[in-house]
């Protein structure tokens, strides 16, 4: 057997499965000792090159509180033609279908190398992919020029037969009709007032008829001709694209002192209430760009007055965000009205100040929709990551996926605690719903509205045997996921994942246990509980609690002698999970000092959702060095690294920084990459670019691309994520020669572990 | 009745001595025949109870009778009654008749002249001898002495009518009433405009006469009132001013009339109606006072002669009243002279409507209507006091004789307290000093000096004014003053504007207000000298010095927030339901304002108009369309939120129209395609007037919406209406609420509209029940207009709607305004009526003015007046022009104040007051039974004229009716009012109609209430086809219409074509271009046009008629004996109505009765 190391990489390749312990201990008492809780990343659609989606039905237990699906690991009896569920044991007879199995002739799903598998079912009639834009027009006229720009460009990367409708919204909402020549049609609404659904319905005209017609004859297309507002993007793209072009700004005026009056609620309340009444259970985006803060009626978060500043962390702490309770609620509201009829709600948000995401945030939360934030829509960050919202597999399919339910089926020695995602709970008991609850827990089922291959759900089980029924040797316990969804191929899909892992015996083996650690899913894990945790507690809290559970892990998996922090050691599977607990906690996730309250919301949701990789790189940024001195390499991120004669490119996730150190500053400052004779400086300076360059094609969102150099004011990204090793407190003490110290109080890695370490062996705690 | 009106009309002359033959024979006959009248009286008795109802007029033709009773009387009145129709032939007959009014012989002759003459003898007949009877009945005293008179009248009555009395006591009073009014009319002649004062008397004697003995005479005197009625005043008069009047009347009242119209409109001539007792006398006698009646004669020289007559002549007629001859005698004089025929004419006419009446009254039903008023007119006769006869009510002489003698002079308003020239009379004003009375009109140009006298007149102190009302080409509009930026030089006290009556003092450095004597610093850039006169020197350079009307140029301190306003903005806003598309409507909407664009008001040179335009469609949602110039196609914009209305777009909503000319003239283009398929029917209406006020309020600016609509509003949304019409409601105590709007929904917000000076037209195109009393009251109270086509129809109403919709859309305007009246201390201005909305109770506040709204603004006491300085109105008006310029416009006005009661009789004008008395009433159906509305009417009239009676007409019999000169019409007209739809609806006037005609009066003016509540009537083949003058009106019955004659009615909001089932095929031929009478449509709208004089001239006159109404009247054709023609009928307004409404002579003689009692 390969290394732990190689088997984690190849289940998730395969999979895209990571458990925080690959070997789990076996009874209830000892998983809790274990600190950190048995728990998976999951990334449902995981792009599996080789993975061809068979064309028919999932083969199901009969047994109807279990329904697995018919995997690898069940038992077959292949002359009885039966085959026994590895979940609830029930045997099964094959459906006719496969009267022809045998053991050399198994359907795929048989097979171990489909542990994870992808059907194509026909159900129901094919649904268009809709999308709705909603559009904010009290921008400045760039910014408009810009947005009007990407989203004519838009129409163009949609399926043809999508459907697209358009609403603005300003101090008035307006609802346009697409389907009309000659004169532009538009419905509007009152900024300030919040109608219920069927009000809106009413308002629009999509009467009870249109309704019944969609509803008993299936027949979308008749809906779609009904539906004025939504129509197939090759049929109005012209239209659209005049309508977009004839867009102006607000008209209303504003007078100095005031913001505009944007009517960002009532216009996702529309929204929401227009795709409600017309697509019910369809793949819908809606696709929310608003340049500002909501100003009035429902859902608005700051009023108009300028000389009223919009609400900060310090407000929210000390009660004074007069709007905040009331718009929050507005938007959860309309996010799960929304994930009920599995639409998602996009949010991109191109303003310099704050625009209200952290009441807005759930919309984006609970639908799986995307939330993008940026200075301008007049940026290549907007404009990319919006183009990239588009873009497509190697199958020349979008990468996103609608409404997605995920199912979760577990062994009997294990219960599901919850789910932290991107997603909203169904509400389903089940035998192997847990009473203890870790995020959106007590069910078995979530909806995700929208999904795309790097949508990463984070599901926490808990093992309920009891110590006294020890599982006998060699026993697995199995997880299965179902996810079923709607391909952006409009066709609807179920993807099965079914994974096995040993017992152990915690007691007995638990240096077993301890090597299948996979710390950076745990650190993941721990860090979506800790983020989740955040958006209810207060900061400290959860900083208090995280402390607790990493020393309470060290005390556990450390070697160390009583009170002697100097003996203290962790194996290698444990080594860096301490450091990253470090950087977790002075990440923006956690902490909200020089964080907007946006921002926190923006970097929280990302987290929630974002695959492993993304996540790890969120919590400790990475950091490359360039230098005369040797091929780019990655160097720790510590302030020790900062040296005059080398670039730095960090990555966070969020921003992209590449830093010249001093001399390299000067030495660019001096033009010495224009002579010829310096060309390797040339190629020095080029380098962190190119890569940079990789980085930003693939990530999504895009992230802020950062060029700056040694003492400048944007040198300051940098700075706050390296390790602290270095600062005004200690600088003579590490001399001059190397780093840069930071101008912090923060602790330092170093003086964290020591605390640790101290924390750790006290016999004390 | 129509002979009468002929007789008028026509020159009368020559008529008129047919008449007076005509008469003097009836009396004759009358005198002769008495017996056979009495004979003839117990068959009226019999009838008489029943007449009393329906009968009044029946009542009157008795008194017809009366005069006759003697003997033909009865006899002459049954015949008499076709023949007033016949008048012409009556006439005919009379010249030969008139012979035998000369000599007594013609009694007997009278007698077959009666048959022969049938109605037409009779009344001549009858004229005779109510002339007579009147005298006698004149002179009380006589009338005692030659009949029972005063005592013995009630035993008169007895005899006559004991079964009837009462009943005939009405028709008596009516007749005496009518005789009263005649009376009057003489005065006026007689009078002139000293004698007032033997007007009244003779006004006294009348009623006197009429009153006591008629009761009994009713009966039989019934006949007499009736003519009366018609004649009356003339009549009336002549008998009332002389004993011996006879002579005089007969001649006078052709004469008097002129001169009356002329001068003496003043002067109140009240005719008494002594016939009645007469009758009952001596029937002889009463008929030759019926000749007396002839108040005609009066009017000219008669007066002073008449007086005396009449104080001498109550002898004689004693004597006379004996020997019909009297009378008689009179009556031949009548004859002789050239004067005597009009006047003879005159009583000719009422001799001949006596006839009829008592026609009538045996035919009873049927005739009655016209024929009782002329029977009324011999009556008064009978009571031939003193006298001039003059005036005889009928509206049609008293216009003419208007016309003829004040419509060829300018009139000069440089005179305080002068009474302008009738409505109905062409005139020119020239301003110095007061306003023209084409901005303002009073009841009253001579004012009680205090409270007291007021409210013993009873007569309401009331102006019409009409602030922008539009001048013929010919006058001058108010100049426009500047006084810079210190604003208008205003009083420091009152804040009353310079104007021509400030009286400059201390060398012209300070002025002291007219209005409340404080003095004023003149500040320094508007000092001037004064001259010797105290008059500045500037004078003529400055028009709020020498003009009665002017306008001022208001600072920014007169305008909203001290911002000068931005220009208006119009707002059409169409229904777009599917009643609307599939009539027609939209399409013809939307082709129509692509071209009415370009004829927005504009002011003065400038070129293109300051308006704004905007658009917005509606079924129960609104549309919006954003038409900026810069956009390649138009834009809608859907309001669904119908419960929060608001305006969803600023920039591009309201536009200027070259600017935008091609975006909008797309929209017009798509919009009718755009509905053409709508299943929608529910409409809004509320949420459709909130945004266009809404837009306005955005746009910040005044401005007017054009609304469109077609059915009720019963979509979900505020202002939503329910069906609640109810027609079981009708006379009861709940009919007001038919009237009152469902919700005080739209009340408050016509109080916002106001606010942002939003006023509101309305086209109404309802097939059903719309609930206009709800609907109206915002563009009611915000000055708008209301127009409604009942069950529209693209063929026939198109060209009637948009020559409103050009009407409404071109006129002047003015918005956001603002009106005070201002009064010398003394009187106050209280109460105000029209289409406005008031917040305090001292300014009108007018979203909107146009140059056809008219407020009547009502005046009472506070202190006393002094007959020295008179009484000053002044009007201010702050309004925002079709230009965005604020201005102010000043109209002055200077009456007299007199402490004789007289005084305030002699200066009254009856069209005026009426339009006060309907305003009143139509008020007060709102909160009222409409029973206790029309009482009241009848209560506030019988008191003036009680009043008058009593103060001001000389001692006289008090059965005699005697109506001021000034108010002979008031009887006829107030009738009239009492009979309109909306106070007395019939079957086929739906809640809406009443509505709509409800707030439609309110802001007339006098000459349109004028010509609604009595209809113009002319004979079109008298129609002079080569040249400009149109044949003289007649009067409104159906006697007067000939079946060989074409007719045009109209009454300002429709026109009528008449058309007699004998009329000549030619003229069918040249108006109809077919070949006979049954292949004409009745279905035409217009008259086709045709290559001949006749249909060109007809047309003509219906295009000058339509030209002079604010209205597009809606042209009908009605066919003699075809369905329709019950709608014709309706108008015929001297009729009895369908409805229960009181013919002419019926209701003069309720009024009468009214007024005796009151008296008593």
């Amino acid at each position: 057997m390969a290394t732990y190391l190689e088997f984690i990489q190849q289940n998730e390749e395969r999979d895209g499965v990571r458990f925080s312990w690959n070997v789990w201990p076996s009874s209830r008492l000892e998983a809790t000792r274990m600190v950190v809780p048995l728990a998976c990343l999951l990334t449902p659609l995981k792009e599996r090159l080789d993975l061809p989606p068979v064309q028919y039905e999932p083969v199901l237990c009969s047994r109807p509180t279990c329904k697995a699906v018919l995997n690898p690991l069940c038992q077959v009896d292949y002359r009885a033609k039966l085959w026994a569920c590895n979940f609830c044991f029930q045997r099964n007879q094959f459906p006719p279908a496969y009267a022809g199995i045998s053991e050399v002739n198994q359907p795929a799903e048989l097979m171990p190398q489909f542990s994870t598998i992808e059907y194509i079912v026909q159900r129901g009639s094919p649904t268009p992919l809709i999308f709705l834009y909603v559009v904010d027009t009290c921008l400045e006229e760039e910014d408009l020029q810009a947005l009007k720009e990407s989203l004519q460009m838009s129409l163009s990367l949609l399926p043809p037969d999508a459907l697209v409708g358009l609403i603005t919204f300003g101090r008035m909402v307006q609802v346009h009709e697409l389907s009309c020549e000659g004169i532009s049609k538009s419905y509007v609404f009152r900024g300030t007032k919040d109608l219920t659904a069927k009000q809106i319905q009413d308002m629009l005209g999509l009467t009870r008829q249109d309704l019944c017609k969609h509803r008993n004859n299936h027949l979308f297309l008749a809906v779609c001709n009904s539906c004025r507002f939504l129509q197939p993007v090759h049929k109005i793209d012209m239209n659209l694209t005049d309508l977009l072009g004839e867009l102006q700004r607000d008209p209303w005026p504003v007078t100095q002192g005031k913001r505009p009056l944007r009517s960002t609620g009532v216009a996702l309340s529309i929204a929401v209430g227009l795709l409600e009444g017309t697509f019910p259970n369809t793949g819908a985006r809606v696709m929310l760009f608003t340049g500002g803060p909501p100003t009035q009626g429902p859902g608005m978060v700051v009023g108009d007055e300028l000389k009223t500043p919009i609400r900060s962390w310090h407000d929210i702490e000390k009660d004074n965000a007069r709007f905040m309770k009331k718009a929050t609620k507005h938007y959860e509201v309309l996010a799960n009205r929304t994930a009920a009829n599995g639409h998602c709600i996009d949010i991109y948000a191109c303003a310099l100040d704050q625009t209200g995401l952290l009441e807005m945030k759930c919309c984006a939360n609970l639908t799986g929709g995307h939330m993008v934030m940026g200075d301008s829509f007049n940026t290549s960050l907007f404009k990319q990551t919006f183009q990239r919202v588009f873009s497509k597999d190697f199958n020349g399919q979008f990468r996103m996926a609608f409404g997605a339910t995920l199912e979760v089926k577990t062994s009997r020695e294990l219960k599901i605690s919850g789910a932290i995602g991107p997603c909203v709970s169904l509400n389903a008991k089940g035998p192997c719903v847990s009473e203890s609850e870790l995020g959106i827990g007590g069910t078995c089922q979530w909806k995700i509205c929208s999904l795309d291959p790097s949508s990463t759900l984070a599901i926490y089980f808990e093992v309920v045997n009891q110590h006294n029924a020890p599982i006998p040797q060699g026993g697995r316990g199995a997880v299965q996921f179902v996810s079923q969804y709607q391909h952006s191929s409009t066709q609807r899909r179920i993807r099965v994942t079914t994974i096995a892992r040993n017992w152990a015996d915690a007691q007995s083996q638990l240096q077993h246990i301890e090597a299948a650690f996979d710390q950076e899913a745990a650190a993941v894990l721990m860090a979506r509980l800790g983020v989740y945790r955040a958006e209810s507690e207060e900061g400290p809290d959860v900083l208090r609690w995280l402390d607790r559970q990493l020393i309470r892990l060290c005390q556990k998996f450390g070697q160390y002698n009583k009170d002697d922090p100097n003996s203290f050691r962790l194996s290698d599977s444990f080594s860096l999970y301490p450091q990253f607990m470090f950087h977790l906690r002075r990440s923006p996730f956690l902490q909200v000092f020089n964080n907007s309250p946006d921002e926190s919301s923006y970097y929280r949701h990302h987290f929630a959702r974002q695959d492993l990789t993304q996540s790890l790189i969120m919590i400790q940024p990475i950091l490359y060095s360039y230098s005369f001195s040797g091929p780019p390499e990655p160097v720790l991120l510590d302030s020790s690294s900062i040296l005059a004669d080398r670039i730095l490119l960090m990555d966070t996730f969020f921003q992209i920084v590449i830093y010249l150190g001093e001399t390299i500053a000067q030495w660019q400052k001096a033009g010495y990459q224009d002579m010829p004779e310096y060309e390797n400086f040339r190629h020095l300076l080029q380098a962190p670019l190119d890569d940079a360059q990789e980085i930003l094609q693939t990530r999504f969102p895009m992230p802020r691309y950062i060029n700056t150099e040694h003492g400048s004011s944007q040198a300051r990204f940098l700075l706050s994520k390296v390790n602290p090793s270095q600062t005004h407190n200690n600088l003579y003490a590490w001399g001059q020669e190397s780093g840069s110290p930071i101008l912090t109080d923060d602790v330092s890695l170093q003086v964290f572990m020591d605390h640790l370490k101290k924390l750790a062996v006290s016999s004390a705690s | 009745m129509s002979v009468n009106q002929q007789a008028h009309t026509g020159l009368p002359y020559g008529q008129p001595q047919p008449g007076y033959q005509g008469y003097q024979q009836s009396g004759y006959g009358g005198q002769q025949m008495p017996a056979v009248h009495h004979s003839q009286y117990g068959a009226y008795n019999g009838p008489m109870p029943g007449y009393q109802q329906p009968a009044p007029p029946p009542g009157y033709f008795p008194s017809l009778g009366f005069p006759s009773k003697g003997s033909p009387v009865c006899l002459n009145s049954d015949t008499p009654i076709l023949a007033p129709n016949f008048i012409g032939a009556l006439r005919a007959p009379p010249p030969s008749g008139a012979p035998p009014p000369t000599s007594g012989a013609p009694v007997p002759a009278g007698q077959p002249v009666y048959s022969q003459f049938g109605q037409g003898d009779v009344q001549n007949g009858i004229g005779a001898s109510a002339v007579q009877m009147q005298r006698p009945s004149a002179s009380q005293p006589f009338i005692p002495g030659t009949a029972p008179t005063p005592v013995s009248q009630p035993a008169t009555f007895q005899q006559y009518g004991p079964p009837p009395t009462s009943a005939q006591q009405l028709t008596n009073h009516m007749a005496g009433m009518q005789i009263g009014t005649s009376s009057s009319a003489p005065p006026p002649a007689g009078l002139g405009y000293g004698s007032s004062t033997s007007v009244p008397s003779a006004s006294g004697s009348f009623t006197a006469t009429g009153s006591g003995h008629y009761t009994p005479y009713s009966s039989s005197q019934g006949p007499p009132p009736v003519n009366v009625s018609h004649g009356l005043p003339p009549t009336s008069l002549s008998p009332n001013l002389s004993l011996g009047q006879p002579a005089f009347s007969g001649p006078p009242m052709s004469a008097q009339h002129p001169p009356q119209a002329s001068g003496f409109v003043s002067p109140p001539c009240s005719t008494g109606i002594g016939p009645s007792s007469y009758p009952s006398t001596t029937g002889a006698p009463r008929p030759s006072t019926m000749q007396g009646s002839p108040l005609p004669g009066h009017a000219l020289t008669g007066l002073p002669t008449s007086q005396p007559n009449h104080v001498s002549s109550p002898p004689p007629h004693p004597a006379m009243s004996g020997p019909p001859p009297g009378p008689p005698v009179l009556g031949l004089q009548g004859p002789p002279p050239p004067t005597h025929p009009s006047p003879s004419g005159y009583q000719m006419q009422q001799n001949g409507s006596f006839g009829q009446v008592r026609g009538p009254q045996p035919n009873y039903g049927g005739s009655y209507p016209g024929t009782p008023n002329y029977g009324s007119q011999p009556a008064p006769p009978p009571p031939p006091k003193r006298l001039d006869p003059d005036s005889i009510p009928s509206p049609i002489q008293v216009i003419e004789d208007d016309r003829n003698n004040r419509g060829s002079e300018p009139f000069i308003t440089g005179v305080r307290g002068q009474v302008p020239p009738l409505v109905t009379t062409n005139f020119l004003v020239k301003d110095q000093g007061n306003a023209s009375p084409r901005y303002i009109r009073c009841t009253s140009y001579n004012i009680p000096c205090t409270s007291d006298m007021a409210k013993q007149s009873q007569v309401p102190l009331a102006a019409v004014i009409k602030p922008l009302a539009t001048l013929p080409t010919d006058e001058t509009p108010p100049y426009l003053v500047d006084h810079g930026e210190p604003g208008p030089i205003r009083c420091n006290r009152c804040k009353a504007y310079m104007c021509p009556f400030m009286q400059f003092i201390e060398g012209g450095r300070r002025f002291q207000c007219c209005f409340c004597s404080c003095v004023t610093e003149v500040p320094p850039h508007y000092f001037q000298h004064l001259d010797h006169t105290g008059r500045r020197v500037d004078f003529y350079d400055r028009p709020e010095l020498s003009l009665g009307s002017y306008e001022f140029l208001a600072t920014a301190s007169y305008c909203k927030n001290n911002k000068f306003p931005n220009p208006p903005a119009f707002i059409f806003m169409i229904d777009v339901s599917y009643n609307a598309v599939k009539s027609g409507l939209v399409r013809l909407i939307c082709e129509e304002l692509k071209s009415l664009l370009d004829y927005l008001p504009r002011e003065g040179s400038i070129e293109e108009s300051a308006i704004r335009v905007g658009f917005v469609t509606y079924n129960k949602v609104l549309h919006f369309y954003n038409v900026k110039s810069s956009l390649a196609q138009p834009q809608m914009m859907v309001v669904s939120d119908v419960a929060d209305m608001f305006v969803p777009l600023l920039d591009g909503f309201l536009v200027n129209v070259n600017e935008s000319r091609t975006v909008i003239v797309s929209l017009l283009d798509q919009i009718p395609e755009m509905f053409a398929d709508t299943r929608e029917t529910e409409t809004v209406f509320a949420p459709v007037i909130q945004a266009g006020m809404e837009a306005l309020k955005a746009a910040e600016c005044a401005g007017k919406l054009f609304i469109f609509h077609t059915s009720l509003p019963i979509a979900e949304a505020p202002g939503k209406l329910k069906n609640r019409d109810d027609r079981k409601l009708i006379n009861t105590d709940k009919e007001k609420t038919l009237f009152q709007p469902q919700t005080s929904f739209y009340s408050n917000l016509a109080k916002d509209c106001v606010a942002q000076g939003c006023c509101v037209d309305l086209f109404l195109f309802p097939n059903q029940y719309l609930d206009v009393a709800t609907l109206g009251v915002v563009p009611y109270q915000t000055g708008g207009s209301i127009y409604k086509y009942a069950y529209f129809q693209l063929e026939t109403d198109q060209e009637r709607f948009l020559n409103d919709l050009r009407r409404d859309v071109q006129k002047e305007v003015g918005f956001d305004a603002v009106m005070r009246v201002r009064t010398s201390t003394g009187i106050r201005a209280t109460d105000f009526f029209g289409a406005f909305y008031m917040s305090n109770t001292t300014d009108v506040e007018l979203a909107g003015l146009d140059c056809d709204k008219t407020i009547t603004v009502e005046f009472k006491h506070d202190d006393k007046l002094s007959e020295d300085s008179g009484a000053l109105l002044q009007c201010a008006l702050l309004y925002t022009s079709c230009a965005g310029q604020r201005r102010l416009r000043i109209h002055n006005l200077s009456l007299n104040c007199c402490t004789q009661l007289a005084d305030l009789y002699r200066n009254c004008e009856t069209d005026t007051l009426i339009n006060y008395l309907a305003k009143f009433a139509y008020r007060g159906v709102l909160n009222n039974p409409v029973k206790t509305v029309r009482d009241t009417l009848i209560n506030q009239c019988a008191q003036i004229l009680a009043c008058y009676r009593k103060n001001c007409a000389s001692p006289s019999s008090a059965g005699q009716l005697i109506l001021p000169e000034c108010m002979k019409l008031l009887p006829v007209y107030l009738n009239c009012v009492l009979k309109s739809d909306v106070l007395q609806p019939g079957a086929d006037v739906t809640t809406d109609d009443r509505a709509y005609i409800r707030q439609l009066v309110s802001s007339m003016d006098v000459a349109e209430t004028n010509v609604f509540f009595y209809p113009r009537l002319l004979p079109l083949s008298k129609v002079d086809i080569d040249s400009d003058t149109l044949p003289a009106a007649i009067r409104n019955s159906e006697e007067r219409l000939s079946k060989g004659d074409l007719y045009l009615l109209e009454n300002g909001l429709n026109i009528f074509v008449w058309v007699g089932v004998n009329v000549q095929q030619s003229l069918i031929q040249n108006l109809f271009g077919v070949s006979s009478f049954s292949s004409i449509s009745s279905t035409l709208s217009t008259l086709p046009v045709l290559e001949n004089s006749f249909s060109k001239r007809v047309r003509s006159i219906i295009d000058m008629f339509q030209s002079q109404r604010s209205r597009y009247m809606k042209l009908i054709i009605v066919k003699q004996e075809d369905k329709l023609e019950m709608l014709f009928k309706h108008f015929l307004v001297e009729d009895k109505s369908m409805s229960g409404g009181a013919s002419y002579v019926d209701f003069l003689c309720h009024m009468h009765k009214e007024i005796r009692q009151l008296l008593s």
